[in-house]
């Protein structure tokens, strides 16, 4: 792309370069699209047998977290659409395989800040990837098992916003992650811990208005209920709209800053390893 | 055989190389594993029954369940790698080498650590039998039904991974039936829709993991109606699909063409 060269050579990091790097993260991605294609099988699937058992809880005791059967169902597909653009069984950031290999010292150097850097690609494949990976489940779910459709453009509109939110907040969580390798040195464990703490306290296998108390109260207030909870109970409805938008705002704000605070202590600390 | 135990010793060896590793992935594979238990327990304290069974009944069903299918991962489970081994050119060599293809690729990077997995499984198991009495008449299915489980995943395995050689780029799509198969049979089936009861007792016999022989060993009349003589029939069902499995995995070895690289 000699293109972008010379703009990046005559010019400052402007939004330009984002925009760029947005567009190469869904490119790359939209290159496999037979992954997506059977990503977006496999989440309809567990979609299907994960509808059937909160349907058998909610035949067992109605209405209860103040869901109807629909809303848990719906809630069930919504959560497997997270599943591509949230990246939600973690990893989705080159972050982590380039401190392993040590390419890490050289993205420090460039005239852009890798938190910015890894975010725009990172839209750019969660673009991708809820085109591929989260329309699908969803329609497989309305037209199975029927979920609810608002039909207030309003509804829409919060749940465009909450879901963006919800993607920047999966992003600054797993870039955290990714850059505790450099201190951790294991990618791998610090991978399975951070499933397991989105897999449970994100409403992905159960929503949360169903924990005992006061796991659930606890859990509700904990970043990864920002990522998959919040945005499905403003699709449903049953979230205070500007409450839950400032939830996920704080949340990404902190996620974001920590990781930008990481960034730079990375940056001495791979100095001091000599690179 | 011999050389498939070779092969996992071989491996085995390498991984205790490396013991924190070793330790920390048992760990990790134990840990995931419970958060099952984890929606089982928040299930439940919202509930006493479930499809009509009750939580012992559920722990039943998921250690059976969890064991046969832990088992088949351990032992056989890196067959779904198949696509990396066609995309990286690595199986050419292993068709070139005088033993069997299967037993090459699903011992290769033998993961030991697997195991926990299995052991957390037997654990939920016991805690299950321990609350259930079961009478020794019915017990004796139990192992029967296990070792019938692990033929049926690894069959299943095989089959996912015979499908890779149609799917090359999408071994994700085995993930449904391998994965899925074993999140479905981890509740009771009466919570699923008689459809797809259907569909995995008469085409993809999954229903004869644990459903139809745990039927028996739990001493339940069969909710859906199906015949009674359906919870003995676990061993032919799964030395059907096996064989099923073993042709077709046969069939995609032949269909291979070498990228040539």
């Amino acid at each position: 792309m000699p293109t972008l060269h010379r703009r990046f050579l005559t010019q400052p990091p402007l939004l330009s370069l984002y925009a760029q790097l947005v567009r190469y993260g869904f490119r790359k991605h939209a290159t496999y699209w037979g992954a997506a294609a059977a990503g977006a099988f496999t989440n309809t699937v567990f979609g299907v047998l994960r509808a059937y058992v909160l349907i058998a809880l909610w035949r067992a005791r109605p209405g209860l977290g103040g869901y109807d059967i629909t809303d848990a169902v719906t809630f069930c597909f919504l959560t497997q659409a997270y599943i591509g653009p949230m990246q939600v069984f973690g990893g989705g950031l080159e972050v982590t395989q380039r401190i392993r290999t040590g390419d890490i010292a050289l993205d420090l150097v460039r005239p852009a800040p890798l938190l910015l850097w890894s975010l725009a690609q990172d839209l750019g494949r969660a673009g991708y990837l809820f085109l591929a990976r989260s329309l699908p489940p969803t329609v497989a779910g309305a037209l199975l098992f029927g979920i609810v459709l608002p039909g207030d453009a309003a509804v829409w509109a919060a749940f465009a916003a909450s879901f963006a939110l919800g993607i920047v907040i999966s992003f600054g969580w797993r870039y955290i992650v990714a850059l505790a390798t450099c201190w951790l040195r294991d990618d791998r464990g610090l991978a399975v811990m951070s499933l397991v703490l989105t897999m449970f306290f994100s409403g992905m296998m159960l929503p949360l208005v169903i924990f005992p108390e006061p796991l659930g109260t606890v859990a509700r207030a904990l970043p990864w209920a920002a990522m998959v909870q919040v945005p499905a109970d403003v699709y449903l409805g049953r979230a205070d709209v500007p409450g839950a938008l400032a939830f996920q705002a704080v949340w990404a704000a902190v996620l974001l800053s920590l990781g930008a605070l990481l960034t730079r202590a990375a940056r001495r600390k791979v100095v001091i390893d000599g690179g | 055989m011999r050389v498939y135990l070779l092969l996992i010793w071989t491996w085995t060896r390498a991984a205790a190389r490396y013991p924190a590793s070793f330790a920390l992935m048992t760990v990790a594979g134990t840990v995931t594993a419970a958060l099952e238990v984890a929606v089982i327990w928040v299930v439940f304290s919202n509930t006493t029954t479930l499809g009509g069974f009750d939580l012992s009944e559920v722990m039943f069903l998921y250690g059976t369940s969890g064991l046969a299918f832990a088992a088949a991962d351990l032992l056989f489970s890196n067959t779904d790698r198949i696509s990396q081994h066609i995309k990286a050119g690595t199986l050419d060599a292993m068709l070139i080498r005088p033993v069997g293809t299967f037993v090459q690729v699903a011992a290769d990077r033998f993961t030991p650590n697997r195991a926990g997995r299995a052991l957390q499984a037997a654990i939920v198991l016991g805690v299950a039998l321990a609350r259930l009495d079961v009478p020794a008449s019915r017990a004796w299915m139990i192992p029967v039904m296990v070792v019938c489980g692990i033929v049926i995943f690894t069959s299943i395995w095989a089959l996912s991974g015979a499908l890779q050689f149609l799917l090359t780029d999408a071994p994700e799509v085995a993930n449904a039936f391998t994965y899925g198969g074993a999140t479905l049979t981890q509740y009771p089936l009466t919570v699923y829709g008689a459809d797809l009861v259907r569909g995995v007792t008469y085409v993809l016999p999954l229903a004869f993991v644990n459903w139809q022989p745990g039927l028996y060993v739990l001493g339940r009349a069969d909710p859906m109606g199906l015949p009674y003589a359906l919870r003995f029939l676990s061993p032919v069902a799964a030395a059907t699909l096996a064989v099923v499995a073993v042709f077709a995995w046969r069939a995609g070895v032949r269909r291979y063409r070498s990228t040539g690289s």
